[in-house]
């Protein structure tokens, strides 16, 4: 396709007169990988659930894949797919039937060789006849994130991907979900409080405060604009509201 | 076109289907539960039987009356909460983002609750029915075809309950979960299940005359009573079945997308 694989303009979601994402617009690139960062209550999840139509916006038009998302998104839905740890899987179920049910849903032929795969690259095939409840939350990480990969997505949207993730495990997925973009040239969206996974992963970051987005580039052009050395301390001026003027003039 | 693209999918169904057996299958106090209440219901309804019979000619007429009665409302029970208590595993469980971030469509998922209620039903009630020939020397397949028809238009009943209840505690919450439990006995005085409607006072009757349920059991009296098979009586439980069905998923669906409005998908719970 050509285009944008997101085209976000004028989103708005308000629930009363509190508007959790507030006319924010934006494009994501085919084959990039596009931070989404901000404090809590900044909007991020907000976004993520309109882009995926669980929430329907207040006002604004989403484009997904070339698609209107608020009139077809049942042609898009088997082209993404999405983790979040705001969301469960039951957990009575084992890994194995919670994968094999999704599989199905999003109408897989080879199922049980896909899933066999996706444990092995991901390191789940030890508990794949577990019970997903009695899974540590970094393997329900892992477990959430195969279910995410089960079909191959074209736009894969993540809300915090290493959530509970020891920092060997946490890497290990970051480079696993790189090298999978790069096979693919599928399109990445994260939500992350993680600076440095969004460092490592984004070629693009979008920093939102109070449901707008405030600022925008490469990690390298906001910590040039920032004039600081990590996106933790770029992360922090604009959770707090500095001002660049005020960081310049202080510095 | 890509099998994810029908706008309606057996395939979909199925896997739903197929999730719910996995958690029945994960849990025996699930399956035990499902035969538990309609067996014990049973047991207590034969020795009212029983000893009945020895004081009631209208119970002599016909003894297997309010074993037949207590079955046939159980499967009206049984299929309400195959639906409502399915439906809310997804909400315990947090999953209906992933579900609906999924192809599959809110009008997959109610044919899949459909369909597991019906499965549950068959072995809650099928089971007590089983055990009631042995137990009391009463087998309520006797009634023959009729018994079909009976069962189906209590079954889409409890459907239409069922989904509404599901409705609601999507709309409010789990706070809301105890409507499973007594929704459907608010119908259960005016159902007529153990006597006829005529007892009723006439205002209870005009509720009664809008119920599926009422029609039924009438039309089980007369075949067990008067063997005969009112099709006038079926016909009126089957017209009012549509017309509840077709409003319960109604309902269910415009609930589904306010939830969309509201952003109840992904922030369920009490």
């Amino acid at each position: 396709m050509t285009g944008p694989v997101i085209h976000v303009e004028g989103l708005t979601k308000c629930y009363g007169t509190l508007c959790a994402v507030d006319k924010v617009s934006f494009d994501v690139p085919q084959g990039s990988t596009c931070g989404l960062l901000g404090g809590n209550g900044a909007g991020k999840t907000t976004t993520l659930s309109m882009l995926l139509g669980l929430l329907l916006p207040t006002s604004g038009s989403i484009r997904v894949l070339g698609e209107d998302m608020l009139k077809h998104r049942y042609r898009v839905l088997a082209r993404m797919n999405f983790s979040s740890p705001y969301v469960d899987l039951p957990h009575r179920l084992t890994v194995q039937e919670n994968l094999s049910v999704y599989a199905r849903l999003y109408g897989l032929k080879e199922r049980k060789q896909r899933i066999r795969q996706l444990a092995e690259e991901l390191d789940i095939a030890a508990f794949l006849k577990r019970a997903y409840g009695n899974l540590s939350a970094g393997q329900k990480t892992r477990v959430g994130l195969a279910k995410a990969l089960l079909n191959e997505p074209d736009l894969l949207l993540l809300d915090e991907p290493t959530a509970s993730l020891d920092p060997d495990t946490a890497d290990r997925m970051r480079g696993y979900l790189n090298a999978y973009k790069l096979r693919t040239g599928a399109t990445i969206l994260l939500a992350s409080h993680n600076m440095l996974e969004v460092e490592r992963l984004c070629s693009d970051v979008i920093m939102m405060r109070a449901g707008k987005i405030v600022d925008r580039g490469t990690p390298a052009e906001l910590l040039a604009r920032y004039g600081q050395e990590n996106l933790e301390e770029v992360f922090l001026d604009i959770a707090r509201d500095r001002r660049r003027e005020d960081i310049g003039s202080a510095a | 076109m890509s099998a994810a693209l029908y706008p309606f999918s057996p395939a979909r169904i199925y896997a739903m289907v197929l999730r719910y057996i996995y958690l029945l299958r994960r849990s025996w106090p699930r399956v035990l539960e499902l035969a538990y209440w309609p067996t014990m219901q049973m047991i207590l309804w034969g020795f009212i039987t029983q000893f009945m019979l020895s004081t009631s000619s209208w119970l002599a007429q016909a003894s297997g009356v309010l074993l037949a009665g207590v079955l046939l409302w159980d499967v009206m029970f049984r299929s309400q909460l195959g639906v409502s208590t399915v439906f809310f595993e997804e909400m315990y469980s947090r999953n209906l983002g992933h579900l609906f971030a999924s192809p599959l469509r809110p009008y997959e998922l109610v044919c899949a609750l459909l369909t597991i209620s019906l499965i549950r039903t068959l072995i809650g009630v099928g089971g007590a029915a089983l055990l009631a020939i042995p137990l009391y020397h009463y087998s309520i397949f006797s009634m023959g075809l009729p018994l079909l028809a009976f069962f189906v238009n209590l079954l889409v009943m409890g459907w239409s309950i069922g989904l509404l209840v599901s409705g609601l505690v999507l709309r409010y919450g789990l706070g809301a979960e105890n409507l499973a439990w007594v929704a459907i006995f608010a119908v259960a005085p005016v159902s007529g299940i153990y006597y006829p409607v005529s007892v009723l006072p006439d205002w209870l009757r005009l509720i009664a005359d809008l119920l599926p349920a009422s029609y039924v059991f009438e039309g089980m009296r007369a075949v067990l009573f008067e063997h005969t098979f009112h099709t006038d009586l079926f016909m009126r439980a089957v017209g009012l079945n549509v017309l509840y069905l077709g409003f319960g998923i109604a309902v269910f669906l415009g609930v589904f997308r306010a939830a969309r409005r509201r952003g109840l998908l992904i922030n369920v719970g009490e």
